[in-house]
């Protein structure tokens, strides 16, 4: 019985967080919203006994995913009312109703499936992070080790994107070039 | 002898096509020269051939190839020289050859030389298919064709106004006789399942009269458009726009000729249904005094002689209808070579008059134009029949056929006709060439025409006297293909005293002519004599008023109905549903065009749909995948 | 309705997908639009994580792993050239982004 208290309460909290996000017109608010959002959904992975998984998703996508966001929002000065004028509203609703209930069908049909066997079953007695752990470094190390490198690519590419005077490095520069950056920085601010 | 054939037959339109390289550069004496060669040398081969057949060798027969060979339909392209189609040969090419050497001269000083003789070779070439034709399609070939350069020739000046409109009333007057010609020809396919001669004539006896009824009627009515009948008469007194040699060769001599020809070709049909004859014969005594009378106080001298063509046309068809149909063939060669001579005469005085028509404006000519005023002269004596010139033969010999068979009316309006042939006849000759001299008023210089003009027109000049003496020969040999009816009048007495008498009436009339009208005391009408302001006068002289009606009731409306067809139906019907189908194909491709906006937002949004259709087609497989069972036990309940 | 089963996972994970499709949709705002696609992503982790816990397998969990992984990544470049543009053209407004038109 909790389980189906638990469900329903997180559910209306979930959908009602991200229709905020999708529609209203402030930028910081659907920021929040997105967040509280997230945030809601690692109550799911909670209860469907996904420990780990809750928990990567409230540090990742709570915490790494939604600063980004936020320093992107400082940046881009989106403070500000976002204007956006729609040529035709009913397109809109028209197609998301439409796909919510063909979706909705398809999922919820009931799934004819006699026979599905596990290929990695869950062993009872152990943890859910023990038994993620065994399986992520035993039969998923390559797709993990690939993940890895692909995270390293995109923070380079982020910060070569991103980065200011991505030719002088202050490190291999003497003392005196030091000094004279300094100056000509300086110079610029007091002008 | 098959040489000859081709010869006399593709002469003419070697010529024309040799004529149409140069038609867009200014005259050239060589094709004037070699066009009237060529001509020539049809003529010699339709001389041959006749020569041939006069001296009882047998018919010509060749068929070049087949035209149409589907289903039960046979058409080739055959042409036949038997004595009907070897005496028109004859008759045209020689008139033709006449004509080309007079017109060098005639249109020495025209921009479109070399076109004119393109268009008139073009035109013999339409009329010898016609005439050697073993086939009604191939007839139908030349029937058209003939129209086709009438109309060319008639509005060869195509830049005036009035050559252009007489042309299409030529043409669209001949047009509208050619769709009951067409009736025709249907109907003889249809009933005898063939369309050459010799076999549909054969099958035709067994036929039913009301169905030979039909096809006579109708094949009469094309006959009519093309000679010129009432009530399509208009447009032959229209057709003098045209240059003078045109309507010598076409509208004296062969074209309106085409349809007596018809008629003497088709007398196995016509001799099966004599009432239609009966009904051909009066409509053409009609036509004789009906043109005659117009003819009487007409002040165009080309009009009198189309008059009086027309009036000529209604004696043949008076023949042909009474079933005399060598006679009429007979009369349609000697008026050939005397109207055309006669027309040719009115070129020559008409150039010298400085194209002046009206003959109240001329007179005494015949001093400063000596030998024009013998050959027209001559050919007025000879149109008037008079012994012993060509005339007398044919025409006293319709009377005869008229009398013989009872038919006294038909007699009287010929009789009558005659006599008002002489009179008009040589009321142009006395007020062109006689009295005292008019033109003078108008400062004209006249003088006579170029000499070997006059040297071509003397052929004409002396068939127009001699061929009465080819009676006797031309009837027996033409007598193998038509019937030799001869009539006889019963009493000796009665038949010398219509003679004597004929002639008699006729020689009154020329002089009652001369003596009105060569005098010294005449002046150009003015439009204020008692004369003329007469009831009969002005009837006469505005053509019955017939043209006025057919502007005003045919014609006019007629316009009326095509505008409205053109803004109604057609522009607003026709032009907006194919112009509605582009607007929808415009209109999508408008539409779809967003597709490519490199918009981002719109993109998506596509992208959503596809997905949903997508979708929506695996729910529907999914469904029939899974309910299939059931489905196909309602279809098969439905009956599929 | 009290007894919780594979289907309500799927069809919250359902309704969430098209609640993403209207944001993707709707927004004119790149920043914005990034974030309706994080809620895409979102709704998906939630049915792997269900599917995995009804039938008792881990490769559902492995999944949704990954997924959060590419996610995290996907951000990352996606800003970087937000960045980029914004720097170039003053402005990230959907509607003037037309370069690919035809």
């Amino acid at each position: 019985m909790f389980e189906a208290i638990a469900f329903y309460l997180f559910a209306f909290l979930t959908i009602s967080m991200f229709y905020i996000a999708v529609t209203t017109s402030q930028a910081l608010y659907a920021l929040s919203a997105l967040a509280a959002g997230m945030m809601f959904i690692s109550a799911f992975f909670f209860i469907l006994g996904a420990d780990f998984l809750g928990a990567v998703q409230i540090i990742v996508y709570s915490g790494a995913v939604m600063a980004l966001y936020a320093f992107g929002m400082m940046f881009f000065d989106t403070t500000r009312e976002v204007k956006e004028k729609q040529s035709n509203k009913m397109i809109i609703v028209g197609l998301s109703l439409l796909s919510a209930f063909l979706v909705v069908v398809i999922f919820a049909a009931p799934l004819v499936s006699s026979n599905i066997t596990a290929l990695y079953p869950i062993v009872e007695g152990a943890g859910n992070t023990q038994e993620v752990g065994m399986v992520l470094f035993t039969k998923y190390l390559v797709p993990f080790e690939v993940a890895a490198i692909m995270l390293l690519v995109a923070m380079i590419s982020g910060i070569v994107l991103a980065g200011k005077k991505m030719d002088l490095s202050l490190t291999l520069m003497s003392d005196a070039q030091v000094e004279e950056f300094r100056d000509e920085q300086n110079k610029k601010v007091l002008l | 002898m098959e040489l000859y054939l081709y010869i006399a037959l593709f002469a003419p339109l070697v010529s024309s096509l040799f004529a149409a390289l140069f038609t867009a550069t200014p005259k050239k004496m060589f094709t004037g020269v070699v066009a009237s060669l060529l001509i020539i040398s049809a003529f010699v081969s339709s001389t041959i051939l006749l020569v041939h057949i006069l001296t009882g060798g047998e018919i010509v027969h060749v068929e070049l190839m087949t035209w149409m060979a589907t289903g039960g339909l046979y058409i080739p392209f055959g042409f036949v020289v038997d004595q009907v189609s070897v005496t028109m040969m004859m008759v045209v090419t020689l008139v033709s050859s006449v004509v080309h050497v007079y017109s060098v001269g005639y249109m020495d000083h025209d921009k479109g030389f070399n076109r004119f003789f393109s268009y008139l070779s073009a035109f013999v070439f339409s009329m010898m298919v016609l005439v050697m034709s073993d086939n009604f399609a191939g007839l139908f070939i030349g029937w058209e064709g003939v129209g086709l350069c009438s109309w060319l020739l008639i509005g060869f000046w195509y830049h005036k106004e009035s050559a252009t409109w007489a042309a299409n009333e030529a043409f669209i007057m001949n047009r509208i006789a050619d769709l009951g010609m067409l009736i025709g020809l249907f109907l003889v396919y249809w009933n005898t399942g063939t369309l050459q001669y010799d076999e549909a004539f054969a099958a035709m006896p067994s036929l039913d009269t009301d169905i030979l009824t039909w096809m006579g009627i109708f094949l009469f009515i094309g006959a009519m458009g093309k000679s010129a009948q009432f009530p399509l008469h208009t447009w032959l007194a229209d057709a003098m726009e045209g240059p003078t040699p045109v309507s010598a060769l076409i509208h004296a001599a062969t074209m309106v000729t085409a349809g007596v020809y018809l008629v003497v070709r088709a007398n196995p049909l016509f001799d099966l249904i004599p009432h239609v004859g009966l009904f051909i014969a009066s409509l053409g005594a009609f036509v004789a005094m009906f043109a005659a009378s117009m003819a009487l106080v007409n002040r165009d001298m080309k009009r009198i002689i189309a008059y009086s063509t027309l009036s000529q046309l209604g004696y043949m068809f008076v023949a042909a209808g009474l079933g005399a149909y060598w006679i009429a063939l007979f009369h349609l060669m000697a008026h050939a070579f005397f109207k055309a001579l006669l027309f040719l005469g009115a070129g020559n005085v008409m150039h010298a008059m400085h194209d002046e028509l009206d003959p109240f404006k001329m007179g005494g000519l015949k001093k400063p134009m000596k030998w024009t005023f013998i050959m027209m002269t001559l050919a007025s004596v000879a149109l008037a029949g008079i012994y012993p010139f060509a005339g007398f033969f044919s025409k006293d010999l319709i009377l005869e056929v008229a009398f013989a068979q009872h038919h006294f009316i038909l007699y009287a309006v010929l009789l009558f006709t005659a006599g008002l042939t002489a009179f008009y006849s040589f009321r142009l000759v006395a007020l062109i060439f006689h009295g005292e001299e008019r033109y003078k008023l108008f400062g004209i210089h006249p003088h006579e025409a170029y000499k070997f003009m006059l040297i071509g027109m003397s052929p004409l000049l002396i068939l127009a006297i001699i061929a009465g003496s080819f009676k006797m020969t031309y009837f027996e040999m033409v007598t193998a293909v038509l019937p030799d009816t001869e009539y006889h009048i019963h009493s000796h007495l009665v038949f010398w005293i219509m003679t004597i008498g004929t002639q008699l009436f006729v020689g009154l009339s020329i002089l009652y002519a001369y003596k009105k009208y060569a005098n010294n005391k005449i002046t150009v009408p003015d439009g204020t004599s008692k004369m003329e302001n007469s009831f009969a006068y002005k009837m006469l002289f505005n053509q019955y008023y017939i043209p006025y009606i057919y502007e005003e009731y045919l014609v006019k409306p007629y316009r009326e109905l095509s505008t409205v067809f053109w803004e109604q139906i057609d522009l607003k019907i026709v032009d907006a549903s194919v112009d509605g189908i582009a607007g929808i194909v415009y209109g999508t491709g408008e539409k779809t065009r967003d597709m490519q906006s490199g918009n981002l937002s719109t993109m998506l949004k596509w992208m959503v749909a596809g997905t949903i259709g997508l979708l929506s087609l695996a729910v529907v497989f999914g469904l029939a995948a899974r309910y299939s069972d059931e489905i196909k036990a309602i279809l098969s309940g439905l009956g599929v | 309705m009290m007894e919780i089963g594979l289907n309500h996972y799927l069809a919250l994970s359902a309704i969430l997908f098209a609640i993403g499709l209207v944001g993707v949709m709707r927004r004119k705002n790149l920043l914005l639009l990034f974030l309706a696609t994080e809620i895409l992503l979102n709704s998906v982790n939630i049915a792997f994580a269900a599917i995995s816990h009804y039938y008792g397998d881990l490769t559902g969990q492995m999944f949704a792993f990954f997924v959060i992984a590419i996610a995290a990544s996907e951000v990352a470049v996606g800003l970087g050239l937000l960045i980029v543009w914004h720097k170039r053209h003053g402005n990230i407004d959907l509607d003037k982004m037309s370069t690919m038109k035809g």
